[in-house]
């Protein structure tokens, strides 16, 4: 019998959900003031921040729901939330 | 090896406090490891058939069971010679923990299965919509406790939870916070390599069920941690081993200001509600040795305060080391500390260690020159 | 090998034959000479199983469920309370599609309190998704269990299956049982190996939401697989006949054939029966039983089959849907529905709480289906102790 059908689910299949039509406001990086600490890593929800040393910030737009915590816990104030632009 | 063991397009809301984590959870047990998750907004956001955002093996049962199937899980590794390979992590709300799910963790925790629990605190039933648990604390307005004209909101004071489990027989014990992440990691890694049954409670804001601003999370679990609210420590085989102490211990109103669960206590005749709380703080930085300041919102109550007869107040007159003190309308202040009060006399007119009270009168300054002097105790015999 | 064993002990050596790995229980009489004789053999190395002391039945399943979703086979015993205990989690192991095996020793429900006999329990969860089998005999117990495992873990079922028997009438009895040996066995069930499970090597997530796009569908799946299930039953005990030498069937037919008068009934009553058959018969009269051994998923073919030529169904249960009629009454009559010839069937509700049941009981059944047809008419009653409570005027 192969997996019965919707009592198990595959790994890592809600990356098919984009959730981030979700949000109102953006993230925004000022790469001068970015340090590649690693806080907002540590601290966003979705886990969708990437920063690989000496790279700077970078996120998933597609999953992003626009929380602003990364913006609110970096300690060099270098990301601000922005209006979503459609 | 995905980056995260926890995948995004889970539909947690903006802010989710048990989204981050979790995710910091798994990411810190790593990927050989098996997870049972009671019923609720973890279970609930991350497994929408026929999508799951769990990049580890994954299991939900039913609401008061994780503790349970974790343990079946565990004798089942045990049967197949797995055991050193694959960790059991057994995850559960405050509600399907404390309440519905304690009869299972007690059994796990007796039996001595070597799962780790993992409590996501969030002080209410938030999946069903807001509804009081018993973490919740003390005077938080749910949708089963809210405030109106008789009730100040919830009226019991949260379950000792690490407590039970400790007694109960945990090998290892903790309280972390998303206020600290890497701390929380080193706490999940550091459970795991004790055998038995470990327990690891989080205190996770939820914007929705407070009602805070998202980005506020991190600041707010924070605040918990820095009033005293949410003590964090660490405990092996009963005792406490490892406490994480605060310096200067904000008052709770910075920690309740920021949540619309609290502001029924900001109403007149909140005072009250809010000075409970304070000490419910106190108490914990008293008990846990998180500080040895405590923040006041109010001065000390009248019954603790030290009685001084004028004779015994005659000895602190500033000189030699000694304290100075001086009464004003029936309580003594220690004005040591002022600069106008050297060798405990103040402009060569007055002297420390006696009473001011019709002094002050004739003063060039009104009485509020007083303020900021802590007071040490009453005048015997003195009205007011 | 044959011994003289308490039923109780006969299903736990049938059990420890079936190398279960994990078995978790909470103790319930008349459950418990089952769990205390596996711990006995755990205790003695004669089992290598991890034996779980549950702190509760609602517990004690939803370990097995774990063990079973983990890629082991699991096993565990109640009766009554405990099994209405953990009804919820018997609807979440057959949901879940784990191949469990559970041990129902077949008791009353409270309130009032009763630790003897009836087989309200089972009934009372035959909606859960179970596989659920009645035993007769304390032989038929035993064999039933090794069955089960192999019914239960076929790659066409993955349901979970309920074994029931009659507590203390044929738990705490003692019989010569043939007991088989270890290595027949072995021939006859093979390791479990699950086709899905909880392994990092291939994370899976078990128990995800299913919501109204699909939660149907999968209770469709779920019913259709266990109708099918029928088949692979019978299949199973044909098997287990040719290696062992006992079968017992779906259904039995009892001198059914030329019968006008038809028992059925399922359980250690149908023993009592039988006697009763044999007698009637002997004076001429023709009596038949057909006797039901697979419940749930109820072979509607097999007793339409039988029954749909007879003048009169005779249905002996020790259950109650309260309100309404006995679980076996309703589901024969839904068999025999729209037949071009319907007996006239009788529901007759005996035994509960442990009232024995003796041929007499079993004749006086027959007296009673002299008169129309009634659908829940309770045999044995004693008129003295109904006529004591206040409302026993309002009462029929």
């Amino acid at each position: 019998m192969p997996i019965p059908w919707g009592i198990i689910a595959k790994p890592g299949t809600t990356r098919k959900n984009k959730t981030g039509s979700w949000r109102t406001y953006r993230p925004v990086v000022d790469l001068e003031k970015c340090t590649s600490c690693g806080t907002c890593e540590l601290f966003c929800p979705e886990g969708i921040i990437v920063i690989e040393k000496p790279e700077k910030y970078k996120t998933d737009y597609d999953f992003c729901k626009g929380c602003g915590i990364c913006a609110e816990v970096c300690p060099y104030e270098a990301l601000e939330m922005e209006m979503e632009v459609k | 090896m995905p980056r995260n063991l926890l995948a995004p397009g889970h539909t947690a809301c903006a802010g989710c406090g048990q989204a981050l984590a979790a995710r910091l959870v798994v990411n810190a047990a790593g990927p050989d490891i098996i997870v049972t998750n009671a019923t609720g907004c973890l279970e609930v956001f991350t497994s929408l058939s026929p999508m799951s955002s769990w990049e580890v093996p994954w299991i939900h049962s039913l609401f008061e069971n994780s503790a349970a199937i974790a343990s079946g899980i565990e004798v089942a590794l045990k049967a197949l010679g797995k055991s050193g390979e694959v960790k059991v992590l057994a995850f559960g709300g405050d509600g399907g923990t404390a309440d519905i799910g304690l009869q299972a963790l007690s059994g796990m925790i007796e039996r001595g299965h070597d799962v780790l629990y993992v409590c996501y605190d969030n002080e209410a039933y938030m999946n069903t919509g807001v509804q009081r648990s018993g973490l919740t604390p003390m005077f938080a307005r749910t949708t089963t406790s809210p405030s109106g004209k008789v009730w100040w909101g919830n009226f019991r004071p949260k379950k000792d939870m690490p407590a039970i489990v400790a007694a109960n027989g945990a090998s290892y014990v903790a309280t972390a916070s998303v206020a600290y992440p890497r701390d929380l990691m080193k706490k999940v890694k550091k459970a795991l390599t004790f055998e038995g049954p470990k327990y690891i409670q989080i205190h996770v804001p939820c914007p929705l069920g407070w009602v805070h601003e998202p980005s506020l999370t991190p600041r707010i679990a924070k605040l918990a941690v820095e009033t005293g609210l949410y003590p964090l420590f660490e405990m092996e085989n009963g005792k406490i081993t490892r406490v994480r102490k605060v310096k200067n211990p904000k008052p709770i109103t910075e920690y309740l200001k920021l949540q619309k669960r609290f502001r029924h206590l900001f109403k007149p005749g909140g005072e009250k509600e809010i000075e409970i709380l304070q000490e419910i703080a106190n108490e914990n930085l008293r008990r846990y040795g998180i500080s040895d300041s405590f923040a006041q919102v109010r001065e000390e109550k009248e019954e603790e305060m030290k009685k001084f007869t004028l004779e015994e107040l005659e000895k602190f007159d500033g000189r030699d080391g000694k304290p100075a003190y001086i009464a004003y309308k029936g309580k003594v202040y220690d004005v040591t500390e002022s600069s106008l009060w050297e060798q405990g006399e103040h402009e060569g007119v007055h002297f420390a260690g006696t009473d001011l009270t019709e002094g002050m009168e004739d003063a060039p300054h009104l009485e509020d020159v007083l303020e900021g002097f802590p007071i040490v105790g009453e005048l015997e015999g003195e009205g007011e | 090998m044959k011994k003289v064993v308490e039923g109780s002990k006969g299903v736990a050596e049938a059990v420890k034959l079936c190398r279960p790995q994990v078995i978790a229980a909470y103790p319930i009489t008349p459950q418990t000479h089952i769990t205390e004789n596996l711990a006995q053999f755990v205790a003695d190395g004669e089992l290598k199983a991890e034996y779980v002391h549950a702190e509760s039945e609602h517990s004690a399943a939803s370990i097995v469920l774990g063990a079973s979703a983990a890629g082991v086979r699991a096993y565990t015993a109640t009766s009554s309370q405990g099994l209405i205990l953990m009804a919820e989690v018997l609807f979440n192991i057959a949901g879940m599609r784990l191949p469990i095996v559970l041990t129902c020793v077949n008791r009353a429900l409270s309130a009032p309190i009763n630790i003897w006999n009836d087989q309200q329990d089972s009934f009372a969860v035959r909606d859960a998704g179970f596989i659920q089998l009645y035993a007769e005999t304390n032989q038929e117990a035993a064999d039933t269990h090794i069955q089960a495992f192999k019914v239960a873990e076929h790659k066409d079922v993955q349901i979970p299956v309920m074994v029931a028997m009659d507590g203390y009438i044929l738990s705490h009895s003692y019989e010569p049982l043939e007991i088989p040996s270890l290595k027949e066995v072995d021939g006859f069930l093979p390791p479990r190996k699950a086709p899905f499970k909880l392994d990092p090597k291939s994370p899976l997530s078990f128990g995800v939401m299913g919501p109204p796009t699909h939660y149907m569908e999968t209770r469709y799946h779920l019913h259709q697989d266990l109708k099918n299930a029928k088949e692979v039953v019978k299949e199973v005990d044909k098997e287990f006949g040719e290696v062992f030498g006992r079968s017992y069937g779906i259904v039995e037919n009892y001198f059914a054939d030329d019968a006008e008068v038809v028992f059925v009934s399922l359980g250690s009553v149908v023993g009592t029966i039988r006697e009763v058959v044999d007698t009637l018969r002997n004076e001429g009269k023709k009596v038949g039983c057909l006797k039901i051994r697979l419940y749930r998923p109820f072979p509607s073919d097999e007793v339409r089959e039988m029954l749909e030529d007879k003048k009169k169904v005779l249905v002996v249960e020790k259950d109650i849907s309260l309100g309404a009629t006995g679980g076996l009454y309703s589901d024969l009559v839904t068999s025999l529905y729209g037949l071009p010839k319907v007996p006239s069937i009788y529901g007759f509700i005996v035994g509960l709480g442990g009232r024995d049941i003796t041929t007499q009981t079993v004749l006086k059944i027959i007296e009673e289906s002299e008169k129309p047809a009634q659908a829940d008419k309770f045999i044995d009653l004693d008129e003295e102790i109904v006529k004591l409570s206040p409302l026993a005027e309002r009462r029929s």
